[in-house]
């Protein structure tokens, strides 16, 4: 029972029904219907056609959802109009889906949900484990969500910016579950960006394969943090470094630079050094000023102080860090590290054991308060 | 089985034996700490006793209704304030004893030079659901 092809064929599927003319949300309903029926069914009698069986499944289970309320009268017409049987079209509207589930009228946590049902094809409780809400308050949000797009039209060609925006989230919010939600937005922003000719979509699927390559390295075993400067980087994977320096040089030769191409950049600049060392500093920052001026945003700036300390020195780093607003999220901690670097230990201990009492998540804050321990610890021995 | 909520608190409660702030610890004292937590709460897990942990930022803010369109007026954090939770654990347990065995193992995590912290926990019941049989 291939789970990976299962999925793969969601979407497909679900633009068929559509096509048929069946409205969105019940579509979706019905093909939820024919993965669980395929999950029961297939590990007995693999079909030889997955992506025919699973329309064929969903569409008599839209009929019979339909035929089971007061749309009857609608159900008949679908029914004359039901094509006739044969091979599912190969016409791929995956992409129209995409469009649909990041719609700007949904909310982000809405169409992050959405587009990991109806695109991915996880479950409602996969979904819900995975952000650690109830399966009921996760299914509101997905029947919500799906009725306010009910209206859109399916064939316009919606903003692949905002697609990126979703997946972007979905992969960044690396919580628990059974479900390897970076992985995942991986297998979609790679599904998306073999569709569309977007440099972005190139530079998103770059940037995650860059930073997915680090994952082991990035805690320890006992589950703390690891910064990058003191990762093993032995056991970064190189082939997933590889393929991401690859698909990033290709959308950057492009030339329409986007904040995820920069984003890679400097992911790759990192993945290029042997060691902390022999980072590339002064280039790192060349791209901070062209994401800053990308995106105009605070936290590239506060990024971009870490980079001028390393490049130009912690003092020239701390004059970057004063022109920018004490209240920006991680500002002491990144006050505390370059402090640090300058010597002044009882400066960098205190701000370290700040930062911690503001840090956003559990994994921070012990990382930060071991940083002042490890200063109080060295100072007073 | 009843459930209980084991609150561990920043202020509000009576000093611990061990009272040393964590940033006075050795990277390795608050290795050893984590680690208990998370040992403790796997073991719970294990024996089907466990249903929740969480934790929370050191600040808030409180709110109340200003009445009919109006936005809610939003107040603090207050330095002052005497209560202050950091956060919790909730278990489902056969006892009142079991609850107070289990907060008495959570107390003794260890701080400051690897001793038990004897930190003061707060254990509070839930209150149930009515039962069927009632005579």
């Amino acid at each position: 029972m291939d789970g990976a092809l299962l999925r793969s064929l969601t979407p497909s599927v679900l633009t068929v029904l559509v096509r048929r003319g069946a409205d969105f949300a019940a579509a979706e309903d019905a093909v939820q219907d024919a993965l669980v029926e395929a999950v029961r069914v297939w590990p007995a009698d693999q079909p030889r056609d997955p992506k025919g069986w699973l329309v064929t499944v969903a569409w008599r289970r839209f009929l019979d959802a339909t035929r089971a309320d007061t749309a009857r009268r609608r159900r008949e017409d679908l029914v004359d109009e039901e094509p006739a049987p044969g091979p599912a079209p190969a016409v791929d509207d995956t992409l129209q889906l995409y469009f649909l589930c990041a719609h700007p009228s949904l909310t982000p946590a809405s169409a992050v949900a959405l587009t990991l049902r109806a695109v991915g094809g996880l479950t409602t409780r996969q979904i819900a484990r995975a952000y650690l809400v109830p399966e009921a308050t996760m299914a509101q949000r997905i029947s919500r969500a799906k009725r306010t797009v009910s209206g859109v039209r399916f064939d316009r060609p919606g903003d692949v910016a905002t697609v990126l925006r979703v997946l972007y989230l979905v992969f960044n919010e690396g919580y628990s579950g059974d479900v390897d939600l970076a992985a995942e937005a991986i297998r979609l922003t790679r599904q998306l960006a073999a569709r569309v000719d977007h440099p972005e979509a190139a530079g998103l699927l770059a940037l995650m394969l860059l930073h997915h390559a680090r994952r082991a390295a990035r805690t320890a075993p006992d589950g703390s943090l690891v910064p990058l400067a003191e990762q093993d980087r032995r056991r970064w994977d190189t082939r997933l470094i590889a393929e991401g320096v690859a698909i990033l040089q290709a959308a950057l030769a492009r030339d329409r630079l986007g904040e995820y191409q920069a984003q890679a950049a400097i992911a790759a600049l990192h993945a290029d050094a042997p060691t902390a060392g022999e980072t590339d500093w002064v280039q790192i920052v060349e791209w901070y000023d062209e994401l800053a001026r990308l995106t105009g945003s605070p936290v590239v700036r506060l990024n971009r102080a870490v980079a001028v300390g390393e490049a130009d020195g912690p003092r020239a780093g701390l004059a970057a860090l004063a022109a920018l607003d004490t209240s920006l999220p991680r500002h002491t901690a990144v006050a505390a590290y370059l402090h640090e670097r300058d010597g002044d230990l009882a400066t960098a201990a205190r701000l370290y054991a700040e930062a911690a009492r503001k840090a956003p998540n559990l994994a921070e804050r012990d990382h930060l308060t071991r940083q002042a321990a490890r200063l109080n610890t060295r100072r007073l021995h | 089985m009843a459930k209980y909520l084991l609150l561990k608190h920043y202020r509000g409660a009576p000093a611990s034996v061990n009272d040393v702030p964590m940033d006075q610890w050795t990277p390795e004292e608050i290795s050893a700490h984590v680690q208990y937590m998370n040992d403790f709460a796997a073991r719970l897990e294990k024996t089907g006793e466990f249903v929740d942990s969480q934790a929370l930022a050191p600040e808030g803010t409180w709110v109340r209704y200003d009445g009919e369109g109006r936005p809610p007026v939003t107040d603090g954090p207050f330095a002052e304030t005497k209560d202050l939770i950091a956060g919790w654990m909730v278990i489902d347990v056969d006892s009142y004893e079991r609850a107070i065995e289990l907060a008495g193992e959570l107390s003794a995590e260890p701080g400051a030079g690897g001793k038990p912290i004897h930190e003061w926990l707060e254990v509070r019941p839930f209150l149930t659901a009515s039962p069927t049989i009632t005579e």
